[in-house]
């Protein structure tokens, strides 16, 4: 056996031996060099990373197996402590539940009561925006949905913000919305903080509504939340309007000038929610018979949303 | 007659070594990676030279290549190397006692460091730290429990057949 093996030996020592050894060595230079200069390797492994990956796979069992069993096999103690620590969070979670559900109650009571006097149910239809048109003298928008979609004319407009304007035309297939910040439209307002009357007109800029003749003993100032009072039954009651920006004397010195600025996002979004049907605002002589709301129209890529204002 | 162990156990064994390759170890020993491809290679050249030979060292040392993420080409090129080296001493490395067998396979895995320092030179690839000239050390002190082991599990498969 010893004997054989010397032989082979032998024969790789002679110097024909070098021959291959230099072949393999020129090749192996050649594939560095190709990969050197142009990333063979990153393709070759690419080719074959059906065979690499499940290698690469069982390589990483180890560790994989090593996670797992640290995982599995904790100290009682640090479980003890994370039960712990987890059984406080929980209690303190639960307390809060406790009193989101309390505030939850109490929101359903305050609605209930609130709910004799002002219907809350909102059937709203989304209709998206065709045109913006915010020259200064026609502050006005085209709605793409028209008498073929049970708009009406005098339907108000909201948006996320609060009241955008009301529908004065209708045709078959579209809308035109006078915004409230067109100088031929007024909406009536409520301040909400002291309940205080007024109306406030468009100026035709869409960034500013004005609110003349108002009392100079009125209670109104600067940051005073404006929602619309619902008197006329045109807009339903207590939508946000605008925010008082300013107050100053008129020219007469015998009323007040506020100046607000629009909740509703005039200049962005081009979706906007029509108001249907609803009851009137004010619960003056029998109540109004419920009315059928509109079928869903499938030219409209509107929705009816039912749900309640705050 | 010599007789050739199954190949079975040998493309076993190097499936092993290149799997050994690329196992995660920690970030300490990661560098002192033993090169376990280079001794069983240097095994089965003593063991089986008509079975092993440099185009087994190329082979092996490519597929090592397209495992790891080495230069397409410089692990082939080490091998054979390597292997050119064992085959050249084969004769006296076979009947070294095993001890001065496993400081020869050592000098062979410092010659292997060098050339590698020698490639990373030449492409203008970071060298490897420090730690990395363990390895060889680390090579040496398992080369007898590696043979010893192959040694064992060839003769059981002999057995059994």
């Amino acid at each position: 056996m010893a004997y054989a093996g010397k032989n082979t030996s032998r024969i790789s020592d002679s110097a024909l031996s070098t021959l291959p050894l230099l072949l393999y060595l020129a090749m192996a230079v050649g594939l560095m060099v190709a990969d050197q200069r142009h990333a063979y390797g990153q393709i070759a492994r690419q080719k074959f990373s059906l065979v690499t990956e499940p290698f690469w796979w069982l390589a990483s069992s180890p560790v994989r197996a090593f996670r797992y069993a640290r995982e599995n096999l904790v100290f009682r103690s640090q479980l003890e402590n994370d039960n712990r620590q987890k059984r406080q969070d929980l209690q303190v979670a639960m307390a809060r539940i406790h009193r989101l559900n309390a505030v939850a109650d109490e929101n359903v009571r305050l609605r209930q009561l609130l709910g004799g006097t002002r219907g809350y149910q909102l059937n709203v239809q989304m209709v998206s925006i065709i045109d913006i048109d915010l020259d200064p003298f026609r502050q006005r928008l085209v709605l793409d949905a028209g008498s073929g979609n049970n708009v009406q004319i005098g339907q108000a407009l909201i948006d996320s913000g609060g009241v955008l304007g009301q529908v004065v035309e209708v045709s078959k297939r579209r809308a035109t919305a006078l915004l409230i910040t067109d100088p031929d439209h007024a909406v009536p307002v409520q301040v909400a903080r002291s309940g205080l009357r007024a109306i406030a007109f468009g100026t035709g800029r869409s960034d500013a509504l004005i609110l003349p003749n108002i009392p100079q003993s009125a209670d109104i100032r600067e940051g005073d939340v404006l929602i619309t009072s619902g008197i006329g039954g045109r807009f339903p009651a207590g939508f946000p309007v605008g925010v008082i920006t300013g107050i100053r004397s008129d020219k007469l010195r015998l009323f007040v000038i506020a100046d607000a600025r629009p909740a509703a996002h005039l200049e962005r979004g081009n979706e906007v929610l029509l108001i249907n049907n609803l009851p009137p605002a004010i619960d003056v002589g029998p109540p109004a018979p419920e009315r059928v709301p509109p079928a869903e129209d499938k030219v409209l890529a509107g929705e009816t949303i039912n749900g309640a204002t705050p | 007659m010599i007789r050739t162990p199954t190949p079975w156990l040998i493309h076993g064994s190097f499936f092993i070594g290149l799997l050994f390759a690329i196992i995660p170890l920690p970030e300490m020993v990661q560098a002192a990676r033993p090169y376990f491809l280079a001794m069983l290679l240097a095994y089965w050249l003593m063991e089986a030279p008509l079975r092993v030979g440099l185009g087994t060292a190329f082979i092996v040392g490519l597929l090592a290549d397209l495992t790891s993420a080495t230069l397409l080409g410089e692990q082939a090129m080490r091998l054979v190397i390597l292997a050119f080296l064992v085959q050249r001493f084969r004769a006296r490395l076979r009947f070294f006692p095993l001890w001065q067998q496993a400081l020869a396979i050592g000098l062979l895995l410092v010659n292997d460091r060098f050339v590698v320092v020698l490639i990373h030179l030449i492409i203008g690839a970071p060298q490897t730290s420090w730690l990395s000239w363990l390895a060889p050390a680390l090579g040496v002190i398992l080369w007898p429990w590696l043979f010893v082991l192959l040694d064992m599990v060839r003769l059981r498969l002999r057995e059994r057949t």
